[in-house]
């Protein structure tokens, strides 16, 4: 049974893409066009993984990242952000609170994917 | 009778008496036992308040149904209590300014006035004398009564005055006043012989008038009871009893008021009240003791008089006579002539004070002043001078007073002459009172009061007595003066509710003290009187250390002073003072040339204790070149004073703009890091912006690159997009740009008459409208404004595109309508869309802010496109702003200036 990743960001280009990388490589895929979307669906769906994007309106990547690091059945969820922050604060803070990998945009797809496998 | 002889005997006896016991005190005080300073010695010489008149005339006024004889005494009792309030004031202000006199204290508080002083001086001297020569017709009668052949008929005056007894007795009083009063030129708390006789007298007239009055009441009659009874029942008599008969009330009133004022200004009793108290404290015990004194020796007044009527009815004996007449005609000779000593002893003690006191005013207020300003004098001995002069002084006012007696005195109702002086006496009080209570009371208002007083004074109490004598016609009295009925001098201003005594205090004193208050609420006050009058009424707060707190401004040589002193003192009490003050304020002074304002002032002090405050004042400023400050040194002191003001208020002032000026520093460095932090907001926000389309420009590149399975379409939609992120970028870049531009003024807005229908038009036909409804609304006309073509082009562009994108192909409607406001048009960009709310209202002109809607497709936008239109409607003159509901539309506003600019352009070409 493929894996189930969660693909969140509130850029619509961006979704699609990442959305045929992640499909391609055999992922069942799910989408969040913003934070609570993204938490309707981790609480809906089992997925095993979620690529975050951070600045979002309203509920933004480090309050879901908090959600699922709070919630003790959703430890097992890995977590990469993906983000536009390239700031070393920044990048510390996105660890701290629980992220399993971080990567600034633009992104290397290659790396991505291999992240992504390596986390699932 | 009594041998003539024998009275004679007796009465030098009497004084000798009085000589050894002044002379004993003076021995005990140079052992240190100073009998004067003693609480009952103190309260026994105010009794001198009892004089010959109480002796003889108290009973001879009760013995005609007068009773207003007590309110004489009742005046001074109600004042005992008073005493701590005024006496004590004045007694503290005589020791710090070493008063000698009432003289002394007034002209003193008036800036040291020396026509204060004199005329004081000579109305003490006027209104006294007259009562001086009572007590000497008193003395003289009894001598007769006593001497004479019979008590019922009258003994005709010696026709010669060598041959007077009365000339001798008046001599021998003289030289026992000389002796005793003017061994020393000091006058202050000093007398301890005049002080120990004077309350030897009062204990004398006392006990021998308790004894005449026991005497008539319990050996001629059988006690109070049967005079009383027998006055009672005797029918020509009995109206004796009925009280007040033919006096008012306010009589009453006005004669204890005008009895309090006698108690305080009367010389003799200030000389004892005030200057001859060596403490403050045997105040205390006067309080109680002198009123306790009045009361007993009035005991036997009624019993005396009534029964004198009783004893000499339908003979001459007169009522002033009966102390004497009883033991007389009981044959009781020795009590007789004990009974006439008593008498003595009252008028002697009265006119040895009250010639004292005279006389020291005398020369300290009336001869030293003009000797002091004299250059004549200046080299001689002004000691020996003062002595002689004052010693002189007491022997001219004895002697006048012996004229007066024998060539007026006898011409006048003997009553009154007592009253008018205490009228007299009276005319001080507004000054005294007002001087020691009201800080504001000036020289002039004193003098004026004091003048006003005493003309009133002699108008209505003295000039009806001179017409008695016939002096002055008649007819003064009957028409008044120039023969205004107004002027009369017993109903002036037809005033004739009052006796002649009261009519005359009532007018002397209603102008004296209205001139005086009047006059001294419109005159200004020296800087010297200011002083003085600060230190009376606040005595209590300057007593201390006086020495030291007195501003002085002056020079003076340490040896002028010396010799100064020596001049007046002599050698030897200078030397002890010098000494007493060394001993106070250290040797430091006798080192120096120059004497500091202490040595000064004390100097001063020394010699006002001798030859009174004006005089002082003069002989020290003789020596000492004080500076007044005048004038000009005010002015220049105030011209100091006021340009360090006008210095500190420029220090304020610069201190003021210096803070002012960092304020400013510190905004605009507030301002400049604001804009830091804008700054990198905003490349923040920029690098963010352009990160997006990046980063899907590469991960679309790199699926196209990694993935060469795709099929057309995906190939084609990822190019595509490709495509529209890039032409994103480029668009932001160039945006970025050109806000830049408008921001930093680097790109200017051509301005060139424009018809804005036109603008409007060429946008709408550009824009592409999807099917949405547009409506157009402009008023008829060209619409002239100044311009620049191309970015009015771009607003109009931009809020439709906005207006495009936040309404639906099929049910969109945009509205554009234009109206005139004031001087503007007014342009409107309608929609129908989704709206914005409120908080979002004002943000959306921010840079980079987009109203995000995550349920719809993300707009296009740039987030710059309203910032840019904000900023080119600005620099046009104009404002943007925007009315929304939210889901109801959105009514994008902006106006331009109608024509100003243009009719500018066009008058320039």
């Amino acid at each position: 049974m493929s894996k189930k990743v969660l693909i969140v960001d509130d850029e619509p280009n961006i979704l699609m893409s990442l959305d045929f990388l992640m499909k391609k490589n055999g992922y069942e895929v799910f989408v969040g066009r913003n934070g609570q979307e993204a938490l309707d669906i981790i609480n809906k769906e089992n997925v095993d993984l979620v690529v975050l994007d951070i600045m979002m309106p309203e509920v933004d990547g480090y309050e879901v990242c908090e959600y699922i690091r709070a919630t003790p059945s959703l430890a097992h969820i890995k977590v990469i952000f993906l983000s536009a922050k390239v700031k070393e604060s920044e990048i510390e803070k996105g660890y701290a609170i629980g992220a399993d990998h971080y990567m600034t945009k633009p992104f290397s797809t290659r790396e991505l994917v291999k992240k992504v496998k390596e986390l699932t | 009778m009594v041998a003539e002889w024998v009275v004679i005997v007796c009465t030098f006896g009497y004084l000798l008496t009085l000589f050894g016991l002044g002379w004993l005190s003076e021995q005990l005080r140079k052992r240190g036992v100073n009998l004067a300073n003693n609480p009952y010695v103190y309260a026994l010489s105010l009794s001198v308040f009892c004089t010959a008149w109480t002796y003889y005339g108290s009973v001879g006024r009760a013995a005609m149904g007068g009773y207003d004889f007590l309110t004489i005494y009742l005046g001074p009792t109600l004042m005992a209590p008073l005493m701590w309030l005024v006496v004590r004031k004045m007694v503290r202000i005589s020791k710090v300014e070493k008063i000698s006199s009432l003289a002394d204290l007034i002209s003193s508080r008036y800036g040291k006035s020396i026509t204060l002083g004199i005329l004081v001086t000579i109305f003490s001297i006027l209104g006294v004398l007259p009562y001086i020569a009572l007590q000497l017709k008193a003395i003289g009668s009894s001598y007769q009564l006593l001497s004479g052949p019979s008590i019922f008929e009258s003994m005709s005056q010696s026709s010669l005055i060598v041959n007077d007894s009365l000339f001798y007795m008046t001599l021998g009083l003289s030289a026992f006043i000389i002796i005793f009063g003017t061994r020393t030129i000091e006058t202050a708390g000093s007398h301890t012989g005049l002080l120990t006789v004077i309350s030897f007298e009062a204990i004398v007239k006392l006990v021998v008038f308790l004894i005449i009055g026991v005497f008539v009441s319990f050996f001629v009659f059988d006690g109070f009871g049967d005079i009383f009874t027998r006055v009672q029942t005797n029918v020509e008599l009995n109206s004796l009893l009925s009280f007040g008969q033919n006096t008012g009330n306010d009589h009453w009133f006005l004669m204890v008021v005008l009895s309090m004022m006698a108690i305080l200004f009367l010389p003799r009793q200030f000389q004892v009240a005030v200057v001859e108290n060596n403490n403050e404290h045997h105040l205390k015990t006067a309080m109680w003791l002198f009123p306790l004194y009045l009361l007993v020796i009035n005991l036997f007044v009624f019993p005396v008089a009534f029964g004198g009527r009783l004893a000499f009815f339908d003979t001459t004996v007169m009522g002033d006579s009966f102390m004497l007449a009883f033991p007389l005609s009981f044959d009781q000779n020795g009590l007789a002539l004990l009974g006439y000593i008593g008498g003595f002893s009252a008028a002697t003690s009265m006119m040895i004070l009250s010639t004292f006191a005279l006389s020291t005013m005398f020369t300290n207020n009336l001869l030293m002043p003009v000797l002091a300003q004299s250059e004549q004098f200046s080299n001689t001995n002004l000691s020996k001078l003062m002595i002689y002069g004052r010693r002189a002084a007491i022997m001219v006012i004895l002697l006048l007073a012996y004229l007066y007696n024998r060539y007026v005195v006898s011409d006048v109702p003997l009553v009154s002459i007592g009253l008018i002086s205490f009228v007299a006496v009276a005319q001080f009080a507004p000054a005294t009172l007002g001087g020691l209570f009201w800080k504001g009371g000036t020289k002039r208002g004193a003098i004026s009061g004091l003048v006003i007083g005493f003309i009133m004074w002699f108008y209505t109490l003295v000039v009806p007595n001179l017409i008695a004598t016939g002096l002055l016609p008649q007819s003064l009295l009957d028409t008044g003066l120039l023969g205004t009925g107004l002027l009369k001098p017993h109903s002036f201003l037809g005033l004739e509710a009052f006796e002649p005594i009261i009519h005359g205090m009532f007018w002397s004193l209603f102008f004296n003290s209205g001139l005086y208050f009047m006059v001294s609420l419109f005159s200004t006050q020296t800087s010297k009187e200011w002083n003085q009058a600060e230190l009376y009424v606040d005595i209590y707060k300057y007593s201390v250390d006086y020495e030291d707190k007195v501003a002085w401004k002056g020079k003076a040589y340490v040896s002028d002073i010396r010799k100064l002193l020596q001049r007046i003192l002599g050698v030897q009490r200078t030397d002890e003072l010098l000494k007493s003050f060394t001993v106070r304020y250290g040797s430091t002074w006798e080192k120096q040339q120059t004497a500091d304002s202490r040595l000064v002032n004390f100097a001063e002090r020394v010699l006002a204790g001798a030859i009174g405050t004006g005089s002082a004042r003069i002989m020290i400023s003789n020596i000492v070149k004080e500076d007044e400050i005048s004038l000009e040194e005010v002015y220049s002191i105030l011209k100091e004073s006021q340009q360090m003001m006008e210095l500190n208020k420029e220090l304020t002032l610069k201190s003021r703009q210096l803070r002012q000026a960092k304020e400013e520093l510190e905004l605009a460095n507030a301002r400049l890091k604001k804009l830091d932090v804008q700054k990198d907001d905003f490349i923040s926000t920029v690098t963010h912006e352009l990160k997006t389309p990046l980063t899907s420009i590469r991960a679309f590149s790199e699926i196209l690159f990694d993935n060469d399975d795709l099929s057309i379409e995906e190939r084609s939609e990822f190019l595509e997009t490709i495509v529209k992120e890039t032409e994103r970028m480029s668009r932001l870049i160039s945006q970025v740009l050109d806000l830049e531009k408008l921001e930093s003024g680097e790109q200017r807005i051509e301005l060139a008459p424009l018809s804005l229908a036109e603008v409007i038009r060429h946008a709408v036909s550009a824009t592409n409208f999807d099917g949405r409804h547009l409506t157009m609304d402009l008023p008829e006309g060209t619409l002239r404004i100044a311009g620049d073509e191309d970015r009015l082009q771009q607003v109009l562009l931009n809020l439709l595109s906005n207006a495009i994108k936040h309404t639906s192909d099929s049910t969109g409607t945009i509205i554009i309508a234009v109206a005139q406001q004031e001087e503007y048009w007014r342009v409107a960009v309608k929609d129908n869309g989704r709206g914005i709310d409120g908080e979002n209202q004002e943000r959306i002109f921010q840079r980079f802010f987009q109203a995000r809607d995550q349920t719809r497709k993300k707009p296009l936008g740039t987030g710059l496109g309203l910032a840019i239109t904000k900023r080119i409607v600005e620099l046009h003159g104009g404002e943007i702003w925007v009315d929304s509901i939210p889901g109801r539309g959105s009514s994008f506003y902006f106006t331009l200036p109608m024509s100003h600019e243009l009719e500018k352009l066009e008058s320039g070409v």
